[in-house]
């Protein structure tokens, strides 16, 4: 018979059928190394807020929780701290931003999803995105430097016309400098437009043609689509990207300490200075004299995390829900 | 027919106004963009790549330790970064497909991805920065690679999965062990995607502020030592641009041009290479 | 125990008989000696249970074709001679697999069994690289030869498997740019470069064009001097052109399995005179 012994016998060296024996150390390690890269990838948020916590051991030690939460006292002088200033202007800021963002992210997204002409749709998308490539440094030397000046023209006008409405008067009142908790989440909203906007418009584009087409046949217009048509379907990621957007208002550190004029006093004019935990974390860090400072800086730190850890904790869940994840975007 | 024209008023004041939001985002950018250009350009001296930052209340220029700290810190976080980033998505897609375990992380990591980048700033203080008693440009490395890995895994996780099993099986039905088909077969198969992620992670760290405050400070000189605090464009912008001396303003807007430049074309050349992998699939 | 008269020119060698256990294929029995065997297989995907007690004999260079519809288990009765399921969870194989002697199923080693079981696969699967390195990935598995010797044997398998003229000048470019037909004919040659002693292919022509197929075709005759050739396909015209023995399969179970003319001229279960009348499937 001439059976395998055709083709090896014409081939320079024959193989030994078993193989070369390959090293199974080598496969075992690859493996292993694989594995505990992901470890690491997964196990770093626990040691953040792990390592975290335990240099905040010593304020939390001295103040508690509740009192650090609810004192207004920041006064390196005398070592007592207070985080209620920052918690006020991370949350006023925060506020602010995503009023103004969400309406129009909401726009942006229903505008490249449903009533763009489709030549337009890829160039409004690219450049909404490209606003989330710009650093954050670069928002905070433009709101500094550009914004904040141009928006001093306008605060006599808000003063003058929303400042004297009753009630919510007191919110627009105060010097026109430019800086300020509103100059802070105007930035702010412009930084977290294109992370809510991408996802709304990810989720609308889900919305099965079907259904839309069923809703246009019936003679509904664009506008009666998008809001009780494709926004209900796509409810649970709009609000997930919603959140998403919150998550970063909240821990964008460069952008606003560069306009919200770092104050620690607390002030009903949304004109005044006012103070993030970022801002002062940034601000004060490498100045912090004593232990306690130092410790009740990152103890701030500690709040925060747990309040950005929970918005995006649900963010994450509301997204999925709609089997789409956060697009990678340049 | 009153019902007909109230509905229709409505969808055309509801058009206008989507198109006003897409305007006002849109113009935005440009004004951003714009002044960083406008400035930038006329901030542009030759001595900034040649001389080192000028001491306070001086007249003269200088960039060239921040260039040369950037590209430091930049450095050394891909040399941690990409390979665990790039190992960590392998065992995702590769190993634990779609096991729990694998979903566990793929969530945790999802999450690490949105953390705020100042958290991890005082993370690496409290593991590096603290235990060895000073600032140094190695904990701003790690700082910005605790950033970039999440990105990294979950692009290589995702354009792993991409590819074809049909090609995994066939490198597999010749005898290669797992690790070979890995590293021989998926990953080139995946490489322009892999690279991807690489490029978006490096353009997010390369712009980054708030955690290097915390690790690699900043340093008026010129430094390369990983040891010592180290300068770097970013927190030059943050110094600079505080400042009351006219030409530390006009620094801190050259160096956010070029900031914006290199960041601006990282996530071109991203884009156009998904753009590639996406016409090959 | 006639040379097989049936399939006129095809010369067929004489080999020692062989018993003839039950699965073996009945009318020509006892030609060539049994390769591969499988007893009593049992094969779960999870909990559906997609072969029920097979037992079927595979005789050593011969071309043997499953046919039956979509469904039926022909591929996965495959993909058990290889071991291919060990790849995914939930996948299980009880029973036995006998090559040379030997119970693969039990055995751990699956890279090992690979080296002797090649395997081709229904669409295309180059790698992302030369055409070149596409057949000496396989090689370098095995062996470390010296650049002329790898040469002189990426030339010899090409030549094998009728590519050679074809690619001899680009070599080196992908083997991504080839057409179908050619891509399919370089997964061949790389399987043959490790010089299994068993070629399982699945659908090897269904997204081939007719040019192509019957290229393969011819090659699937040729190699059986040197393999034993095992083939699914659901195209009955190419089981009838290209095996000498076939089976027919449905819903899991083995119904006939004979000379190939026998079961096409005069198939003795009504299923199969079924099927291949296309009353159904």
């Amino acid at each position: 018979m001439n059976g395998p012994e055709t083709l090896a016998g014409a081939m320079p060296g024959r193989p030994k059928s078993a193989g070369r024996a390959w090293p199974l150390a080598i496969e075992f390690l690859f493996r292993k190394a694989a594995a505990l890269a992901a470890f690491l990838a997964a196990a770093a948020l626990f040691a953040t807020v792990l390592a975290i916590a335990y240099d905040s051991r010593l304020a939390i030690h001295t103040f508690g929780v509740w009192k650090f939460l609810k004192s207004s006292e920041w006064n390196p002088v005398t070592d007592t701290f207070g985080a209620l200033p920052f918690i006020i202007g991370t949350l006023g800021s925060s506020a602010i931003a995503m009023i103004l963002a969400v309406p129009i992210s909401f726009g942006i997204a229903v505008f490249i999803a449903e009533i763009a002409p489709r030549w337009l749709k890829k160039p409004i998308a690219g450049a909404v995105e490209l606003l989330a490539a710009i650093p954050s440094i670069v928002y905070g030397l433009w709101g500094l430097l550009v914004f904040a000046p141009a928006f001093a023209n306008l605060e006599p006008w808000i003063s003058q016309y929303l400042g004297s409405i009753p009630g919510i008067g007191l919110l627009f009142q105060g010097p026109p400098m430019g800086i300020g908790m509103l100059t802070a989440g105007i930035v702010l909203a412009i930084m977290v437009l294109p992370y809510i906007s991408s996802i709304m418009r990810d989720a609308f584009m889900a919305v099965p043609s079907s259904l839309r087409e069923s809703a246009y046949a019936m003679g509904a217009t664009t506008w009666e689509v998008a809001w009780q048509i494709t926004l209900p379907y796509a409810r649970s990621a709009v609000i997930g990207g919603i959140f998403l957007g919150l998550g970063r208002a909240l821990g964008e550190t460069m952008a606003v300490t560069f306009v919200i004029g770092n104050s620690d006093m607390i002030s009903a004019s949304l004109l005044m200075p006012s103070a993030t935990i970022t801002s002062v974390l940034a601000n004060e860090f490498t100045e912090a004299t004593t232990k306690l400072y130092l410790s009740s800086l990152i103890y701030l730190g500690l709040i925060l995390i747990a309040v950005t850890l929970v918005v995006q904790f649900l963010a994450l869940l509301l997204i999925r829900r709609l089997g789409r994840r956060e697009g990678v975007a340049a | 027919m009153g019902v007909v024209a109230r509905r229709r008023g409505v969808d055309v004041a509801s058009k206008i106004l989507m198109g006003a939001a897409t305007v006002v985002g849109v113009i935005f950018l440009f004004w951003i963009l714009w002044t960083t250009l406008k400035f930038g350009i006329a901030g542009m001296h030759w001595d900034l790549f040649t001389k080192d930052t000028p001491p306070p209340g001086t007249d003269s220029f200088g960039l060239r330790n921040a260039f040369v700290g950037s590209l430091t810190l930049l450095a050394v976080s891909l040399l941690i970064g990409v390979p665990i980033g790039l190992m960590g998505g392998t065992w995702l897609a590769e190993y634990a497909f779609r096991s729990r375990t694998a979903n566990a992380v793929r969530f945790l990591n999802d999450i690490m991805l949105s953390a705020p980048s100042i958290e991890i700033g005082l993370f690496v203080y409290a593991i590096m920065v603290a235990p060895m008693g000073h600032f140094s440009a190695v904990s701003g490395s790690v700082a910005l690679a605790v950033l970039m890995i999440p990105i990294i895994v979950r692009t290589t996780d995702e354009m792993l999965t991409l590819v074809t099993s049909d090609m995994r099986e066939a490198a597999i039905a010749l005898g290669a062990p797992t690790w070979v088909v890995i590293t021989k077969v998926t990953w080139k198969a995946a490489s322009a995607g892999i690279l991807t992620g690489v490029l978006i992670g490096l353009a997010r760290i390369s712009g980054e502020t708030a955690p290097l405050l915390f690790t690699a400070l900043s340093n008026q000189f010129y430094s390369t030592s990983l040891l010592q605090p180290i300068a770097s464009i970013p927190m030059v912008i943050f110094q600079f641009a505080l400042s009351p001396y006219a030409n530390w303003q006009q620094m801190a807007w050259a160096a956010a041009f070029i900031a914006v430049l290199f960041v601006l074309l990282l996530s071109l050349v991203a884009r156009w290479l998904l753009g590639r992998t996406q016409e090959l699939k | 125990m006639s040379p097989d008269q049936s399939q006129g020119t095809r010369m067929v060698k004489i080999l020692p008989p062989a018993k003839a256990p039950e699965g073996s294929p009945s009318g020509e029995a006892g030609e060539s000696a049994v390769k591969i065997a499988a007893r009593d297989l049992n094969f779960y995907y999870g909990k559906f249970h997609a072969l029920k007690n097979v037992s079927v004999e595979i005789l050593q260079n011969r071309v043997t074709a499953f046919i039956g519809p979509s469904g039926c288990g022909k591929s996965t009765l495959l993909r058990t001679f290889n071991r291919m399921y060990d790849l995914y969870p939930g996948h299980r194989a009880e029973g036995e697999v006998i090559l040379d002697g030997e119970n693969i199923l039990a055995s751990k080693n699956g890279a090992q069994l690979r080296a002797k079981v090649g395997m081709v696969f229904q669409k295309p699967t180059p790698f992302p690289m030369s055409i070149h390195e596409n057949i000496a990935f396989g090689i370098r598995l095995y062996e470390r030869l010296s650049r002329g010797e790898m040469d002189a044997r990426v030339r010899h398998v090409l030549t094998k498997a009728n590519l050679w003229e074809e690619v001899k000048d680009k070599l080196n470019q992908s083997a991504i740019g080839l057409s179908g037909g050619q891509q399919q004919r370089l997964c061949i040659a790389r399987a043959l470069a490790v010089n299994p002693e068993v070629l399982l292919l699945d659908e090897p022509c269904s997204a081939l064009d007719p040019i192509s197929t019957a290229k393969i075709e011819d090659l699937l005759f040729e190699l059986r001097e040197t393999c034993t050739v095992v083939m699914v396909t659901h195209n009955m015209q190419q089981a009838a052109r290209a095996s000498d023995y076939t089976a027919f399969m449905l819903d899991g179970t083995l119904i006939e399995y004979s000379g190939t003319t026998k079961l096409f001229t005069t198939p003795s279960d009504p299923r199969t005179e079924a099927y291949i009348t296309g009353r159904f499937g």
